[in-house]
């Protein structure tokens, strides 16, 4: 593995996803679910292509099937949501199986189900084939406010410096005999997360400093540029554009 | 020790701080470092070490007295010029390491200074190799051993290629392999070194010279073997050699 | 709760994304007169911690367990400026990173979870800070009712949110019902661990909490100089704050359940216990709090075993929601039904 700050999402390989530079990949998905979200919720057929561009993208960028579908499950909540639609919706009902059911919410399950499903394997799509890094390179490419992309490279720089600390303070908590057991021990658990504030709090000023101390003065210094060809953008927003034109025909169908 | 011809690396004269909240910390410190020296600050816990490097550089000012770096004066006029003059790498390497990968991190003090491209990959690559981390350039810092994140910090203040390389603790939490790699790069360096340390063997090994900070004043200033060598002064300000270790025993090399 | 993609519409989702960004603008200039240059690694720092606090699982009762949702912590302990900068980074990577929200939600979740509850926790809590008197009892009691307030006032904003652009109309009064009820509920318990971790905060550095800077100054004088003595001051004063805080938590928790959980009666709560409770268990055998990192964190849940930690602990998670809403909802409903049933059946 050449590059260690992988997230768990992310599936290394070398394909022509993999090798887009991200911040066209960002746009791209982007773009996607843009069009997949103003697509009208009757064209049925053009949520079935939109499946079938994704599942096009994922075999270019050498994603199993298996991956994929395994990481949706962190959509499930909202299934359970939809499930119930067709139960409190209003307007013209509909007897199926002896349950009456809305009309309405029928759709709207299905809608949701539908755009949540393609929004969330899109997603997944973009940050199995992204490295961390070069996601957030390419949100500063994409003018996200730098002080925001900063932000966001010190959460992921220390996520794991902080979780580490919170794993020693319940071991060091466990291992003098205590162990959460209900709102009793509520007030143990919220010291250690106020100690962890602190800590957290303190390093940042001790960041802060070591950045002060190599000539800090406010704004980050420019390291990496990532830039795009033009090639590279018609080739990300290849999947998109498709997408835009079976939105329209779904209009106008 | 330090010569005259040319301007000492750095030269602290009659420093003294309190913090806002009326707790003294210095009381008037006095020394320089010649350039090239390595020379270790020894003292207690509460000595006011880390009060000192942090004058070091002008993170902390507004007391009296005066510091000066190669001949300029740390002071809000020449505040760039002096951060990259004086390389401080902080105890914990987590605080230090603060971007995604490594390469980015020892580019962050020569990009700050206006460095760009092949300069800059030039500088980075160069900073690596003396500490031995080339080949980690592209990792993130948190997927290092403790050791090798001491060596990457090492190398983010090399990159600046400063005048003098300020140490706070630099062997705590080594194993002591580590430790010895640690030790032969510092050695290799061709830059002047200001090591703030508990860890007086280490001391010993590395440095010729040693300084006792104590209660904010300095409380001595020689030879190490001559300073570790003697118990009423190590007692006085609390420093303790480790059980068995004896500084008479020991030949250094020197430099 | 995050919000996937195709729940709200695409005009609502892009004018919340507008609101949204406005929201980040005015916060970045705020944190930066706030924070000057310090607020990169400082809020940077408190995402972290607040990313890494929303695993810290609270247990309420064999096998279930709740978590921070912090809005209402950040806005109390770095200020609202930061708090919302903070709360949305953690919000962005969550849709990035996890696929947690959608991409095109992102407006929606932001303006709800991060801008309705850190200024409203703000606003409450400094409101009652300006009535309270001053004292480290008052910075608990108002982080108690400004967090309790915060997590309905999400909902309520949901709720507004969902009137304009919801893809589907259920009643209002359902949606309003379902998820302020709710969410009252979740926020007793954000406002419990919201007000134990200011207090557990204040009795140590009651100079790094924002919105108990008034009080700073008082305790700065009582503890001048003399940093040893500092702490020696300090530990009693916290073990007393804090046991009477339990007290006061316990008092006003109880007190608000018991009026919530008779009106929730018929939401069955037994029998939800009993779910929570069996599947509660094969949750908790995961341990998820002891996975290596926050990254990986999520990566467990949906690789290992998915099915039963990710898959279970979000249905346990918002199902629970869900179902206790709905159930009021059937309970209502039946009881129309059964008065209009004779001509429902013709037509």
């Amino acid at each position: 593995m050449g590059a260690g700050h992988a997230h768990r999402l992310y599936r290394h390989g070398h394909s022509p996803v993999h090798a887009l530079p991200p911040h066209t990949k960002l746009a791209a998905a982007f773009a996607f679910v843009v069009v997949v979200v103003s697509t009208p919720r009757e064209a049925v057929w053009a949520f079935g292509l939109y499946a079938v561009l994704l599942a096009a993208v994922a075999y270019r960028a050498r994603v199993p099937a298996g991956f994929l579908l395994k990481r949706l499950l962190i959509e499930v909540p909202f299934v359970a949501f939809a499930v119930l639609m067709p139960f409190v919706a209003e307007g013209e009902r509909v007897d199926v199986l002896g349950l009456s059911l809305s009309v309405n919410g029928l759709w709207g399950a299905w809608n949701v189900l539908a755009k949540g499903t393609l929004g969330v394997a899109a997603s997944v799509l973009l940050a199995a084939t992204t490295e961390l890094r070069e996601l957030l390179l390419g949100l500063q490419r994409l003018r996200l406010p730098p002080l925001l992309v900063q932000i966001a490279s010190f959460m992921i720089r220390y996520g794991d410096v902080i979780t580490d600390e919170m794993r020693r303070m319940r071991i060091a908590r466990e291992s003098r005999g205590f162990e959460a057991r209900g709102v009793r021990h509520w007030g143990v658990l919220a010291k250690s997360a106020g100690a962890l504030f602190i800590r957290s709090y303190e390093r940042g000023e001790r960041v802060h400093l070591a950045m002060v101390s190599r000539g800090y003065a406010g704004s980050m210094p420019v390291i990496d540029e990532v830039t795009a060809s033009r090639a590279q953008w018609s080739y990300a927003l290849a999947l998109p554009c498709a997408a835009l034109v079976v939105c329209l025909l779904g209009w106008t169908l | 020790m330090s010569t005259d011809s040319i301007p000492a690396s750095l030269e602290v004269s009659g420093l003294a701080f309190a913090y806002p909240d009326g707790h003294q910390a210095l009381f008037g410190v006095d020394f320089a470092v010649g350039r090239g020296e390595r020379v270790a600050l020894l003292g207690p816990n509460g000595a006011g070490k880390t009060t000192l490097v942090l004058h070091l550089n002008g993170i902390l000012s507004g007391g009296t007295g005066t510091v000066t770096v190669a001949g300029l004066p740390v002071g809000r006029k020449h505040m760039a010029e002096i951060r990259q003059k004086v390389g401080i790498v902080f105890q914990d390497p987590d605080d230090q390491l603060f971007m995604p990968t490594v390469r980015e991190d020892v580019a962050f003090g020569p990009a700050a200074a206006g460095l760009k491209g092949a300069a800059l990959q030039e500088r980075v690559r160069t900073a690596l190799e003396q500490v031995g981390m080339a080949d980690f350039a592209d990792r993130p810092p948190h997927h290092l051993s403790f050791g090798q994140r001491r060596r990457v910090a090492v190398a983010t203040v090399l990159a600046m290629e400063p005048e003098i390389l300020v140490l706070d603790e630099p062997s705590s939490n080594l194993d002591p392999a580590s430790r010895r790699e640690l030790a032969d790069i510092l050695r290799a360096l061709d830059v002047t070194v200001l090591m703030v340390t508990h860890d007086l063997p280490y001391a010993l090994e590395l440095c010729p010279r040693s300084l006792i900070l104590s209660d904010g004043v300095i409380a001595a200033d020689g030879p190490t073997g001559d300073v570790l060598s003697d118990d009423a002064l190590m007692r006085a300000h609390r420093l303790e050699l480790p059980f068995g270790f004896d500084p008479k025993s020991v030949t250094t090399s020197g430099r | 709760m995050h919000v996937p993609d195709g729940f709200i519409d695409a005009p609502t989702s892009a004018v919340t994304g507008v609101v949204a960004a406005g929201a980040i603008a005015v916060s970045l200039r705020g944190a930066r007169r706030e924070l000057d240059e310090r607020t990169a690694p400082l809020a940077g720092l408190v995402a972290a911690f607040i990313f890494a606090v929303q695993m810290l699982n609270f247990p309420v009762a064999a096998g279930t367990s709740g978590h921070l949702l912090g809005g209402a912590l950040a806005a109390i302990l770095v200020g609202p400026y930061t708090g919302v900068l903070c709360v949305s980074v953690v919000l962005l990577m969550q849709g990035i990173l996890f696929a947690d929200g959608g991409l095109t939600a992102l407006g929606v979740n932001i303006t709800d979870m991060a801008i309705v509850t850190t200024v409203v926790s703000y606003a409450v809590f400094r409101g009652l800070l300006a009535v309270l008197p001053r004292g480290r009892r008052s910075v608990t009691v108002a982080s108690f009712v400004a967090a309790l307030v915060s997590v309905p006032a999400a909902a309520v904003a949901f709720t507004l949110i969902y009137a304009v652009g919801g893809t589907t109309d259920v009643a209002l009064g359902k949606v309003a019902t379902a998820m302020i009820g709710v969410h009252v509920l979740i926020g007793i318990g954000e406002a419990a661990i919201t007000a134990l971790t200011v207090g557990a905060v204040v009795a140590v550095r009651p100079d790094l909490v924002h919105g108990a800077r008034g009080l700073r100054q008082e305790l700065k004088l009582r503890v001048h100089g003399e940093l040893v003595d500092a702490p020696a001051a300090a530990a009693p004063a916290a073990a007393r704050t804090s046991r009477r805080t339990l007290w006061i938590t316990g008092l006003v928790t109880s007190l608000v359940l018991a009026g919530f959980v008779s009106f929730y009666a018929s939401a069955n709560p037994d029998g939800l216990e009993k779910v929570a409770h069996d599947h509660g268990i094969d949750r908790k055998t995961e341990d998820h709090a002891s996975a290596d990192s926050p990254l990986a964190d999520y990566g467990v849940k949906d690789v290992s075993d998915a099915r039963l930690s990710g898959g279970l602990a979000g249905v346990i998670g918002v199902g629970v929601t869900v179902v206790a809403g709905s159930a009021i909802f059937w309970a209502v409903r039946r009881r129309r039904t059964q008065d209009v049933s004779p001509t429902g059946t013709e037509i």
